[in-house]
């Protein structure tokens, strides 16, 4: 009988996760480890994994990894990147490390158009540190340090930096989607496949938002924080293409 | 090939490119522009890549990713953005990578001015980022070993996978000298630690964090071995007019030009100076000083900041001879007249004293 859903080749088997139960990383890593495999991508990627829950993403992806500094991935990238041409170069961070400490590295690394890959993993907090607030924060939203919710007079708003980092000429594809359910899930694989294929087709720099669960910081269950993005976060982080200049590249 | 006459800030590139430096990013910052301004036009003629970052930290952090590759890689600052680059420097060293940086130091702290000064030694030597590590630190005295000493620097740096400082200043990245270069590198060793796609082999990974306490110290006593190995073999200083000295200068750079100018005056004036010059900042040719202070009892330390190297002077001579600091910090070069009166000052007192 075939075996119809296999150990994707590039994820590490016999470890046990780190992460928190109902957390969205280990779904992102079981897809780039499936994409890895299916465009044959894995032997040629350098991963570049951040500081944050996912600074461990070595343990389960079997590829090459680069351990980055606080939100200085896609510096790194870049230097990776440009020194290699060849390889396939992509960064894995978080909210806290690509909107906030790496935010000038972020803007700088899509406006040069970098030929790299970006996963964005958007949880609205920081999750490592033990749940403060994050750029994405929703307002209202509480945690270990807006205890009555985010204020907009003291804390800011919801940073929307891919929207932003879309309206560069160099960013080629830009989407946010959301790991909430199968259907996203789904939808998730398409859109880092895509940013992935942007990539490997040389056309520039791509970038996938991906909402995800952070139960034990929302302080919800798995389910509830599945719900949660669907009816909350995504109003104010709307899912979609923002931008996909894909048929422009291969024209010029 | 023949000698050119060039500034100290070119001549830190074209060695680079010697060296086979194939990648350098960095950010503009005074006194140091031309560096940037010639590996942008002659690295990438050579097939290098040379990337404008958007900040000095950016950079470093480029010279990671670079390096990472197996890739000989510089980037380059003056003081204020080398303290930005002192996280990347940090990672570098836990992480193990050679690098290549360039420090032409200005007048500080915070912006300061732009011209010649000291007073990044204590950052230079001591590790400057955070975590127990340590720089291999060279300092160059003219253009010709603004020249050398780069070319070397990548050696040292891939020989044991270490960051390398080369600590010039203003007036050396400024002024225009006479130079000879060394040939173009062509022999690499292979990096079989750098990172290039995991292909039918094992997946492997470069990582600074090991939360295992255990395992972190013995990470960090692996360095300090790695540490030990560098002093024992790259220890470097020049001795000048020592033997029958009765006082010795020390001083590193270009306030060694200044203090040989001085020497050389008091000398005619029958007062018998000598000059300890470390090439190697870290390590620190400390031992050659303790030797010397058996028949020397005066160490006049010479700097353009307001005491720093003089720390080290003292740890190595453990008491055994009086030290005379004498700086001039903030940007101001001292003359050599200005030196040659605190030498002969300071021999008359020895001579008192030994009556």
């Amino acid at each position: 009988m075939k075996q119809l859903n296999p150990w994707p080749r590039y994820y590490k088997k016999d470890v046990v996760t780190h992460y928190c139960p109902g957390c969205g990383h280990g779904i992102v890593h079981r897809i780039v480890a499936e994409l890895m495999e299916e465009m044959d991508l894995g032997k040629k990627a350098v991963c570049v994994n951040p500081a944050g829950c996912a600074v461990l993403a070595y343990l389960y992806l079997d590829i090459d990894m680069l351990e980055s500094a606080h939100g200085r991935g896609t510096a790194m990238a870049t230097g990776a990147k440009r020194v290699r041409p060849d390889l396939f170069v992509f960064t894995y961070q978080g909210d806290g490390d690509l909107s906030a400490i790496g935010t000038a590295e972020t803007i700088h690394s899509a406006n040069r158009g970098e030929h790299i890959s970006v996963i964005f993993i958007n949880n609205a907090v920081y999750g490592m540190t033990g749940g403060q607030m994050a750029p994405t924060t929703l307002l209202g939203q509480k945690t270990t340090t807006t205890v009555s919710g985010r204020n907009p007079r003291f804390d800011g708003y919801p940073l929307h930096i891919t929207d932003l980092v879309a309206t560069f000429p160099g960013v080629i594809y830009a989407e946010r989607v959301a790991v909430n359910g199968p259907a996203g899930i789904q939808r998730t694989k398409k859109a880092i496949r895509n940013a992935f294929q942007t990539q490997v087709d040389g056309l520039g720099y791509s970038i996938v938002e991906v909402l995800s669960p952070c139960p034990t910081n929302w302080k919800m269950t798995p389910r509830q924080s599945f719900d949660w993005i669907t009816d909350v976060m995504s109003k104010e982080f709307p899912l979609g293409v923002l931008t996909d200049k894909r048929q422009r590249s291969e024209e010029k | 090939m023949n000698k050119i006459f060039m500034s100290g800030n070119h001549a830190f590139g074209e060695a680079a490119i010697r060296a086979g430096c194939r990648a350098y990013f960095g950010y503009p910052i005074t006194p140091q522009n031309e560096l940037g301004e010639y590996m942008s036009e002659n690295l990438t003629k050579a097939g290098g890549v040379f990337v404008q970052s958007e900040s000095e930290t950016a950079a470093i952090n480029m010279v990671v990713g670079a390096s990472s590759m197996g890739t000989r890689v510089m980037t380059s600052s003056s003081s204020p953005g080398i303290s930005l680059k002192q996280e990347g420097i940090s990672f570098l060293a836990g992480f193990q990578l050679p690098a290549v940086i360039i420090n032409v130091m200005r007048g500080g702290p915070g912006l300061g001015n732009i011209a010649p000064a000291q007073g990044d030694y204590f950052q230079a030597t001591r590790g400057g980022g955070h975590g127990d590590y340590r720089t291999p630190v060279l300092a160059p005295a003219s253009v010709q070993e603004v020249a050398d000493f780069t070319y070397w620097a990548f050696d040292i740096a891939d020989n044991y996978r270490t960051p390398v400082m080369v600590l010039g200043d203003g007036m050396l990245g400024q002024m225009k000298e006479p130079v000879v270069f060394p040939e173009m590198k062509k022999d690499f060793a292979e990096k079989e630690w750098a990172l290039k796609g995991r292909g039918d082999g094992p997946s492997r990974y470069l990582a600074s964090l090991i939360l295992d306490v255990n395992e972190m110290e013995r990470h960090n006593w692996m360095l300090v071995r790695k540490y030990q190995q560098i002093a024992r073999n790259e220890t470097r200083w020049e001795e000048f007019m020592t033997e029958d000295a009765k006082v010795i200068a020390v001083a590193y750079g270009t306030t060694a030009r200044i203090a040989k100018a001085a020497i050389k005056r008091v000398r005619k004036e029958g007062v018998p100076a000598g000059m300890i010059r470390p090439i190697t900042l870290w390590p620190f040719p400390g031992e050659i000083m303790k030797k010397t202070s058996k028949n020397i009892n005066t160490f006049v330390v010479f700097e353009m900041s307001t005491g720093q190297m003089v720390e080290d002077v003292r740890i190595a001579l453990e008491g055994d001879a009086r030290i005379v600091f004498h700086g001039r910090p903030g940007g101001v070069v001292p003359t050599p007249m200005e030196f040659a009166r605190i030498l002969y000052r300071e021999y008359e007192r020895e001579t008192k004293r030994t009556k």
